[in-house]
């Protein structure tokens, strides 16, 4: 049991160095550009800011006359307080208001997406590896290899169009509709699914060839194993061979590419999310960049690494639970 | 002797991907699209010049309709994979050298070097890329040696690590011991002796970063974040999104465009598949198995044993 907690508070001391890491980078980014960050910002919004505006600019910065550890230590004590600075595109609301919304729509699609392509991925290579050769292993991995072969937003416009304009079955944007009021009843939960479902699905069709083929590959590499041959020998039934003796073995692999994927499968919500002027944080990030609101910019870089380590840190607990090896 | 084994494996490798039916359809839409970025741009009306009714569909004139700007949208689709396939291909090769670098290094050496560098290499896996290539785009001058540095420094990581394990594998051969004891030196013991071992996952490498490198690509652009006024495939989803594509339901606008990117895509994941399936021992025995076993038989979880040919 110590075991497992030393494993769990490692990964927690990786986590933070990572995390400390990309403040750092945040941090330093606009300093080590060519110029000074302060003369490239006022220069770009000369005329266009309020004089507050400037100063609420200047204060998110840290760009002050202070030495450059001065404004590291100032910058990190801002973070850990939660301020990450003033919009300017929403000026004068706080980056952190924006983002909080935001952040939940984002965490509710994206993570819907990613559970539901992951299983039935993991799923479908379970089925391929075991029944090689079969139908269902030559045509649907070339086949999901050509959907995941598309950008995920180009994916979005195309179902946008077809099933949102040309044959309305679906909403064309937002999250949910007008005549229902957010909150936890039952008309606002299904609106909001049924918002989704168009955005869900494109994400679920581009990544799902991945899992499947990832899991394939892992399978087969298991099934060679001699505890497979022995269970064959012994006579057990096929199921139960190829779900509890192959599968759960070959899903420790995927797993630990889940972790890895999460980073990357955000990036294309991220831009999906655009497509359907969806309320998260992809959507804030088009606004920002619109608008070049650089403290918006690096919330949203702030908020999203933090909750892709966070999520890396479940399927650590996951794992915990799957392999007995990180617990002894 | 040594170089004649490598020339050897080289050959058959060569003979197994000209006979893959998967390579060889991949490497053909891949090189008849490097060939159309090439020569087609000589045929094609001028991507930027204004020629007719804005958003107006696809007619004998304009094969594939035109921009909401008014532009021959097929010039601008041809012009677009020049730049586009440029940036992707030397960032996909920029990528591999930078990951079999630290990758290789930090599988050499190992030690405290290793733990140093892997940690790095970790760091930048789990950081989420398109964030922080928005971040870096943003505040550097727009252009295409902007992107390539962008997509280089979000994707070197995953390579690195993939080449590491393998260093980590061959690192304990005995031409390693060899080399090490004949005295020659560690950098040209990883780049002369090891590196042209895993030709062929360098190769395939070089191929995931190219996809990788085009796809995100496309994705920075779209957001409005590369060069605007150049013609890449990026640029031109940015445009039809811009001039109200959807809303206008000028379908033509990006569709040729899309097509193009998951073609090329399509084309590199198949080569990757080819190439996995010449060289990977346990396909190649899985080939071999399902030519001697009656149809139908290669199922049930059997999976037939690796031949190990060294």
């Amino acid at each position: 049991m110590s075991k497992s907690i030393n494993y769990l508070l490692r990964r927690l001391g990786f986590y933070a160095i990572a995390a400390w890491a990309a403040l750092t980078l945040n941090f330093f980014i606009p300093r080590m550009m060519p110029g000074d960050p302060a003369a490239i910002i006022f220069a770009r919004f000369r005329g266009k800011l309020k004089p507050e505006a400037m100063n609420a600019l200047r204060e998110t910065f840290g760009l002050t006359d202070e030495p450059l550890l001065g404004q590291y230590f100032t910058y990190l004590k801002n973070l850990l307080t939660g301020n990450l600075g003033i919009s300017i595109a929403y000026f004068p609301q706080p980056v952190t208001d924006i983002i909080s919304t935001a952040l939940l729509w984002t965490i509710f699609l994206a993570g819907i997406s990613l559970i539901i392509s992951f299983s039935i991925g993991t799923l479908l290579g379970t089925l391929a590896a075991w029944k090689r050769g079969s139908k269902l292993d030559s045509i649907l991995p070339p086949a999901l290899a050509f959907f995941g072969a598309f950008p995920y937003f180009w994916l979005a416009m195309v179902a946008l169009f077809v099933f949102g304009f040309g044959l309305g079955w679906f909403p064309l944007r937002h999250a949910y509709g007008e005549h229902v009021t957010p909150g936890l009843n039952f008309p606002f939960i299904i609106d909001a699914i049924y918002h989704a479902i168009l955005p869900a699905s494109t994400m679920i069709l581009v990544s799902l060839g991945g899992w499947m083929l990832s899991m394939r590959n892992t399978m087969i590499t298991t099934l060679g194993a001699d505890y497979i041959t022995f269970a064959h020998a012994k006579g057990l039934p096929s199921r139960m061979i190829m779900l509890k003796f192959a599968a759960r073995n070959a899903i420790l692999p995927n797993f630990t590419g889940f972790g890895m994927a999460i980073g990357f499968v955000l990036s294309g919500a991220l831009l999906t999310e655009i497509i359907f002027s969806y309320p998260g944080q992809g959507y804030l990030l088009l606004e920002a960049v619109r608008a070049q609101d650089f403290p918006l910019m690096q919330g949203l870089f702030m908020t999203i690494t933090l909750a892709v380590l966070g999520a890396n840190w479940l399927v650590d607990i996951a794992i915990l639970f799957l392999d007995p090896r990180t617990r002894r | 002797m040594s170089t004649r084994l490598n020339d050897s494996i080289l050959i058959r490798w060569l003979r197994g991907i000209l006979t893959n039916k998967k390579a060889l359809a991949g490497s053909f839409l891949v090189l008849s699209f490097i060939f159309i970025a090439f020569v087609g741009p000589f045929f094609t009306y001028d991507p930027n010049a204004f020629l007719d009714t804005p958003l107006s569909p696809p007619t004998f004139t304009h094969w594939f309709g035109t921009t909401g700007q008014g532009q021959d949208v097929l010039a601008q689709t041809i012009s677009g994979a020049r730049q586009t396939l440029l940036i992707g291909f030397c960032t996909g090769f920029f990528v591999v050298v930078i990951g079999a670098l630290i990758g290789g290094i930090s599988g050499y050496y190992g030690g405290r070097v290793d733990d140093i560098l892997s940690m790095v290499i970790n760091v930048f896996l789990v950081m989420p890329g398109l964030p922080l290539m928005v971040i870096l785009a943003s505040w550097l001058p727009p252009g295409p040696l902007t992107l390539m540095g962008v997509l280089v420094l979000t994707g070197w990581a995953w390579n690195a690590r993939v080449i590491r394990s393998q260093m980590m594998a061959l690192r304990g051969r005995d031409f390693v011991s060899a080399a090490i004891v004949s005295g020659e030196r560690n950098i040209r013991i990883i780049v002369i002796e090891i590196m042209p071992r895993m030709l062929s996952l360098l190769a395939s490498s070089f191929i995931g970063a190219s996809i990788y490198a085009i796809s995100a690509q496309v994705g920075l652009e779209f957001l409005g974040l590369g060069d605007v006024s150049t013609v890449t495939w990026g640029t031109n989803l940015y445009w039809a999104s811009n001039d109200l594509a959807l809303l206008t339901g000028s379908w033509w606008t990006f569709v040729p465009t899309g097509l193009s990117i998951a073609f090329v895509s399509f084309g590199l994941t198949m080569i990757n598949f080819g190439i996995d399936e010449v060289t990977n021992p346990r396909l190649i025995s899985e080939r071999n198995w399902r030519k001697l076993l009656p149809k139908g038989k290669m199922n049930d979880g059997i999976t037939p044993v690796v031949i190990n040919h060294d």
